[in-house]
């Protein structure tokens, strides 16, 4: 009896060992995904300041988050800072990627130059570019030899956002990498299709190239976006959200609230709005993509991919 | 009937085109591609001119673009004015065993959930595909209290620790990288009575090493770059990573230039090393996420 039990659990290990693998996931997964998810969630319907006991109090962060200016201002500062770099950065990537798709000599060192930036962002990025914005710096050097007077970057409540929308679009070389894998990867025979039928390069363009991109379109865009809703580094080290809170954003404001303020509960509940907005917009993503993405192409039946 | 004339006539006329349209076509292509590389490696040129520059010339007008003599005293003078050797030591050890870590963990998990079977495992890799989706943010809190109770504020654990548990999007590119090996492979070894164990090992991880790298690669910048959790964790100048420590720096050194480029040289220089090193890694490692939908 007992030795049928022991073969069956021998049996059961035998064919489900493979868990193992995963184990170390699994426990962090726990501990430190799902634990934190959790608690996170009971922890902003609190008051605690971190020196006493939590205090439930309901949905009063809620409530005081929906009416607080600061809060309000901050929600708008990180959609229109991701209105503006999310698509300026996918349309960026995919000029650089279709420049670097042609036929030319050197593309090693362009694509080199182009990607560069994106692996070294960071603090230093946004140190260098403290540096370059200065009113008499050398962006507005540069804009000075088309005639145009620049504005003083970083100390103006309109300039700051668009300065910080500007560093995030230097290093747009992930995405223009995917894209160039992705013009890479399209069949030669499709171009050729257009060609017999008496297209041209635009027609090229606008019916083979851009429909077969949109999935990698699609993909940068959903990670673009969760991504530039958790804008931190660069506000904190070149504006500190400033001037006059024109540089404010989510989890900035979040930062303040838990770690300078030790107010842990509100900072939770600022955590939570956050990750609704990303839901929100994420989801909004996925429904809007059945009317652009193009997926019926099978590349694999042509082995192009 | 007309329709079958002109086709060929419209085609014979795009070909035309094209032909005609060839010399200045490329030539716009290299024109775009040269004053584009100029105006994005400009800034990191600019940042290491000033590092060279004697503070004297940094504002001169019209620039100085070449220092000439180089200032190396600079880089003397930053290294003095805070604690960077600490900095640097304590980045130097949270980027490698982040990178050990997160390599081995991630590899282990993406080997568990492309290769073996078990109860649950597609129901646990999309609960790994929504740990991405979902800011990490939401968790600092509690990850706070929890790593406070352990008496690890102030100290590197809170940025090594995770490290061995593995991370989502490296589990994916590794797992989507697994998927695409022949199954015969490990049908073959287990034939010859190899475990699962050794097949990983022998098998899998020799045929991987292009993602294992990939992953290394990407993971050496995450943890050298990594801000938001130091910037939390760590807070008496000596125990700070080089990245916060820099900006540490620059609050007390604000406005004196040259010591703040010559700071950012020292943050980015083991990036563009790595980056020269793993060129190939980064290009080929973002094609291999597979992400064909």
């Amino acid at each position: 009896m007992s030795a049928s039990v022991a073969a069956r659990r021998y049996h059961w290990w035998r064919k489900n060992h493979g868990i193992l693998y995963i184990l170390p996931w699994l426990v962090g997964f726990l501990i430190l995904q799902l634990f934190p998810f959790v608690a996170s969630l009971a922890i902003s319907f609190t008051k605690w300041d971190f020196g006493s006991a939590p205090s439930y109090i309901g949905l009063d962060n809620y409530r005081q988050l929906a009416a607080d200016p600061v809060v309000l201002q901050s929600v708008v500062n990180t959609i229109y800072y991701t209105v503006l770099s999310v698509p300026g950065g996918l349309v960026l990537a995919f000029l650089l990627a279709v420049l670097l798709n042609q036929e030319v000599r050197g593309i090693a060192i362009y694509r080199t130059a182009f990607y560069l930036p994106s692996v070294t962002a960071g603090v230093a990025t946004s140190v260098i570019w403290i540096w370059l914005l200065q009113p008499d710096g050398l962006v507005n050097k540069g804009l000075g030899l088309f005639g145009v007077h620049g504005p003083s970057w970083l100390a103006s409540t309109t300039w700051s956002l668009p300065a910080l929308v500007i560093v995030s679009l230097w290093s747009v070389g992930g995405p223009m990498i995917l894209f160039l894998a992705g013009l890479q990867g399209i069949p030669q025979s499709l171009f050729d299709a257009v060609s017999i039928d008496g297209g041209g390069n635009l027609s090229k363009f606008f019916h083979v190239t851009i429909p077969l991109m949109t999935p990698y379109v699609f993909l940068t865009s959903v990670l673009g976006i969760i991504g530039s809703f958790q804008v931190f580094t660069s506000a904190l080290v070149m504006t500190q959200g400033g001037p006059a809170g024109s540089t404010t954003f989510i989890v900035l404001l979040m930062y303040w609230e838990g770690w300078q303020w030790w107010r842990m509960g509100y900072a939770s509940a600022l955590a939570w709005a956050l990750l609704v907005v990303i839901l929100i917009f994420t989801a909004l993503q996925f429904r809007l993509a059945r009317s652009w993405v193009y997926y019926e192409y099978d590349r694999s039946e042509t082995g192009g991919g | 009937m007309a329709e079958t004339f002109a086709k060929p006539a419209v085609a014979a006329q795009a070909h035309g085109i094209r032909v005609a349209g060839q010399v200045p076509r490329r030539l716009l292509a290299y024109l775009l591609l040269i004053s584009g590389s100029v105006v994005f490696v400009i800034p990191l040129l600019w940042m290491l001119r000033t590092s060279l520059l004697s503070p004297d010339l940094i504002f001169a007008d019209p620039p100085v673009w070449i220092p000439v003599p180089a200032q190396w005293q600079n880089y003397a003078q930053m290294w003095a004015a805070g604690p960077f050797l600490d900095w640097v030591q304590n980045s130097v050890i949270v980027t490698a065993i982040g990178v050990v870590a997160l390599t081995a963990s991630s590899t282990l998990a993406a080997y568990g959930f492309a290769r073996t079977k078990f109860v649950g495992r597609d129901k646990l890799f999309i609960l790994v595909l929504a740990t991405m989706m979902i800011p990490f943010q939401v968790r600092l809190v509690p990850e706070y209290m929890l790593f406070n109770w352990f008496g690890w504020v102030n100290t590197l654990y809170p940025l090594i620790i995770p490290s061995l548990f593995g991370s989502a999007f490296y589990i994916f590119i590794l797992r989507q990288f697994f998927l695409t090996l022949p199954r015969e492979l490990d049908e073959a070894a287990a034939i010859d009575g190899a475990s699962t164990w050794v097949t990983l090992w022998q098998i899998i991880v020799p045929l991987a090493q292009p993602a294992i790298a990939t992953v290394a690669a990407f993971a050496f910048i995450d943890q050298w770059n990594d801000f938001l959790r130091p910037t939390i964790y760590l807070y008496t100048p000596e125990s700070l990573t080089l990245a916060v420590g820099i900006r540490w720096f620059v609050g007390n050194y604000a406005n004196q230039y040259h010591l703040m480029m010559a700071a950012s040289m020292v943050a980015l220089l083991p990036m563009i090393i790595v980056f020269f090193i793993a060129q190939k890694q980064f290009m080929q490692g973002i094609a291999l996420t597979g992400i064909k939908g």
